[in-house]
């Protein structure tokens, strides 16, 4: 081979080693981009669904307060109320949970409410049967405004202040 | 516990608790960045000794077929199994194992050495666990059954060097066994296995380790009871590793440790905690350890002639490496053209200093960028998926190679003391090779539930249908553990019965003997 050949081949060898990565860099941008959407709609923070509209224009400004109980509305264990710390509530089967549920439906492990500032987050840890709240399955933590139903395998709950 | 496999239809427009972007699967794009990959990792085959690729062939040939076929098996076991797999990891791994190959045999032609045929062989072996991985595991959280399980399996992988006949002791480290003519490096598979404890433990107990317990000033003291099993897990690893003296291993599962506390916990303190622990660690092990000394001086007086002369122990291989990297420069001497072969292990711990020498600067960081990608799709399929345990056990397993490859790439740029670990992918050692494509394999099997779109809106009667299925197959498996345990009882029972019988004959002979 001659010199030429050798030196073209070792710095197109870099070459392509970059073209690789730039590549890879320049077809994830999107799938990096995690909620850009989301943020563009401004404070849509998961309360305010299509459903309840008037909820979410009726508190604008989150309660200063956290809420402080948490009831069950339907389900086996309906008319039980919780009150609420400042720690984090997990809610399923298991006896371990904080809030368990005699519910067939509701996984061992299944959602886990926990307080960010003033206000309280649900998330689905990756039950069976999901966590809906608004009849949407909950794929991320989103924050509950008080007076909201989820629902948890068959038991409808929601939070008091 | 199985999800019922969800039907990818689009999230409702609009709808703010489930509007995560819809995944494309991009399996198309993966294919194309494996072309890239393909061409890169055999091109450096040919390009280490374009003559010899020529004239005999054979060994190019090997890594060419392994690598392509290899990654097209994958790739279509990704096709039918995990249709929104990561399309990025697979690419990045095949690139980096190539150019590992191309490297050993580079080597190879100069030492006279056949490590590079031994590496393609475990490349080969790496990819079918990766496959196998991928067809049974068709759900990671199924893992999380073994949490109790990879702990014990972890104990006995480390404690099985260590045992007379089985273990083989190489360079004063006892973390072989061999089988056969064959060496193997159990603690390489207990770092995965280890991951899995930690996450399928933190996972359950996070909320009880941050909460309960002591308070001492700003800082929240977990419970002893709630960290015990951690603490086991530690201490097993560490204790272990003492006897082994693997000074490496050690800080890589102590990093792995306070890694996955702190992903699991959120607090800051752990890596305070734990950054003072490996300082007290650290000095404790020099006083008491002559090799670990050794390696503190061969760091810090480097350039020192009587260190670098030492024996046993010096700073030769540090500063070999580094003058092999200076000679590398921007552009680096050209694949072939470089001496690597004076460093020692220039295949294995010393392969970045290697690939220094002969892709320069511009060569290496685009190798190390190769890495941080990889890892930041680890992070990625930690963050989108909707589990705790796949999170922690994702996030784990990037933080395994964000450390082995600050441990090592420190060690050889004189950053921290050297201690010996693989470059993932890139070094010499089956074992290493095959844990690093099972880690591939599971970040694979995790990215592909962050990605996959979920079912949102009222459930439909197909889903409904598929729930009773699975609820009917959990209640026939309940009556056949019941009818199991019934039977047991039953048993029991009658050997009992039996037994008391058997007593009474006995007694009331007796009692006639005496008569």
């Amino acid at each position: 081979m001659s010199e030429l050949t050798v030196t073209l081949l070792r710095y197109g060898f870099l070459a392509l080693l970059w073209v690789f990565i730039v590549a890879i860099v320049m077809s994830q941008g999107r799938d990096l981009a995690v909620d850009r959407r989301r943020r563009n709609k401004g404070g849509g923070s998961g309360a305010a669904a299509p459903q309840a509209p008037q909820q979410a224009a009726a508190a604008p400004q989150p309660p200063r307060q956290l809420p402080q109980s948490l009831v069950v509305l339907q389900g086996p264990t309906s008319g039980r109320t919780y009150q609420l710390g400042a720690a984090p509530v997990l809610m399923g089967r298991s006896p371990e949970s904080t809030v368990p549920l005699e519910d067939d439906y509701a996984s061992g492990r299944h959602a886990r409410l926990f307080p960010q500032g003033s206000r309280w987050f649900l998330e689905d840890l990756g039950s069976t049967n999901g966590t809906y709240v608004n009849e949407q399955r909950l794929t991320r933590a989103v924050a509950l405004e008080v007076g909201q139903p989820f629902r948890v395998g068959k038991s409808v709950m929601e939070l008091r202040s | 516990m199985t999800t019922p496999a969800a039907a990818p239809t689009a999230p409702t427009a609009g709808s703010s608790a489930s509007s995560a972007p819809v995944q494309r699967r991009r399996r198309l794009t993966e294919l194309l960045l494996l072309v890239v990959a393909w061409t890169i990792g055999i091109g450096a085959n040919i390009l280490v000794d374009p003559e010899q690729a020529s004239s005999e062939p054979a060994h190019v040939y090997r890594s060419a077929a392994v690598l392509i076929g290899g990654s097209l098996l994958l790739h279509l076991v990704l096709w039918f199994r995990a249709r929104y797999a990561d399309p990025y990891i697979l690419p990045i791994v095949v690139t980096l194992n190539g150019l590992g190959i191309a490297m050993i045999h580079r080597i190879d032609l100069l030492m006279d050495s056949s490590a590079g045929t031994n590496q393609v062989l475990w490349t080969a072996i790496g990819i079918t666990a990766a496959a196998l991985v991928l067809l049974f595991l068709r759900d990671h959280r199924r893992l999380r059954q073994f949490t109790y399980i990879s702990l014990v399996v972890s104990a006995l992988l480390l404690v099985l060097p260590l045992l007379p006949g089985l273990g083989t002791e190489i360079n004063g480290a006892r973390i072989w066994i061999s089988i056969g003519a064959r060496t193997f490096q159990p603690g390489e598979i207990a770092k995965i296995t280890l991951a899995i404890f930690f996450a399928g433990y933190l996972s359950t107990n996070r909320d009880v380790i941050l909460l309960a317990g002591p308070k001492v000033g700003p800082v929240r003291l977990p419970r002893f009871r709630d960290l015990a099993p951690m603490f086991a897990a530690w201490l097993v690893s560490i204790g272990v590793l003492v006897f082994q003296r693997d000074l490496g291993t050690a800080i890589l599962f102590f990093g792995l440790f306070v890694a996955m506390i702190y992903l699991a916990t959120g607090r800051l303190s752990w890596i305070v905690l734990g950054l003072l622990f490996v300082a007290a660690g650290g000095v404790v092990a020099s006083q008491t350890f002559g090799h670990v000394a050794a390696r503190l001086d061969a760091w810090w007086h480097a350039f020192d002639p009587a260190i670098y002369d030492a024996p046993v122990g010096g700073s030769r291989q540090i500063v070999q490496g580094i003058f092999g990297m200076a000679s590398g420069g921007l552009f680096g001497q050209g694949l072939g053209q470089g001496r690597p072969d004076l460093v020692s292990y220039s295949n294995s711990d010393m392969i970045i200093t290697a690939f220094g020498e002969e892709l320069g600067l511009i060569g290496l960081s685009a190798i190390l960028l190769m890495f941080f990608l990889l890892i930041s799709r680890g992070f990625r399929a930690a963050l989108g998926t909707p589990d705790g345990f796949g999170k922690l056990l994702a996030g784990g397993l990037a933080s395994i190679m964000v450390i082995q490859l600050f441990v090592v790439i420190g060690g050889v740029t004189r950053v921290i003391p050297l201690t010996g670990l693989t470059t993932p992918f890139m070094s010499a050692g089956g074992s290493s090779l095959l844990s690093n494509w099972i880690v591939a394999a599971l970040l694979l099997a995790i990215s592909h539930s962050a990605r996959r779109p979920v079912v949102t809106g009222p459930a439909s009667a197909e889903d409904i249908a598929e729930f009773e299925a699975h609820e009917r197959e959990e209640q026939e498996r309940a009556e056949l553990h019941e009818t199991e345990r019934a039977e047991r009882a039953e048993r029991r029972r009658q050997r009992q019965q039996a037994a008391e019988a058997r007593k009474a004959t006995a007694e009331s002979k007796s009692s006639e003997a005496q008569s």
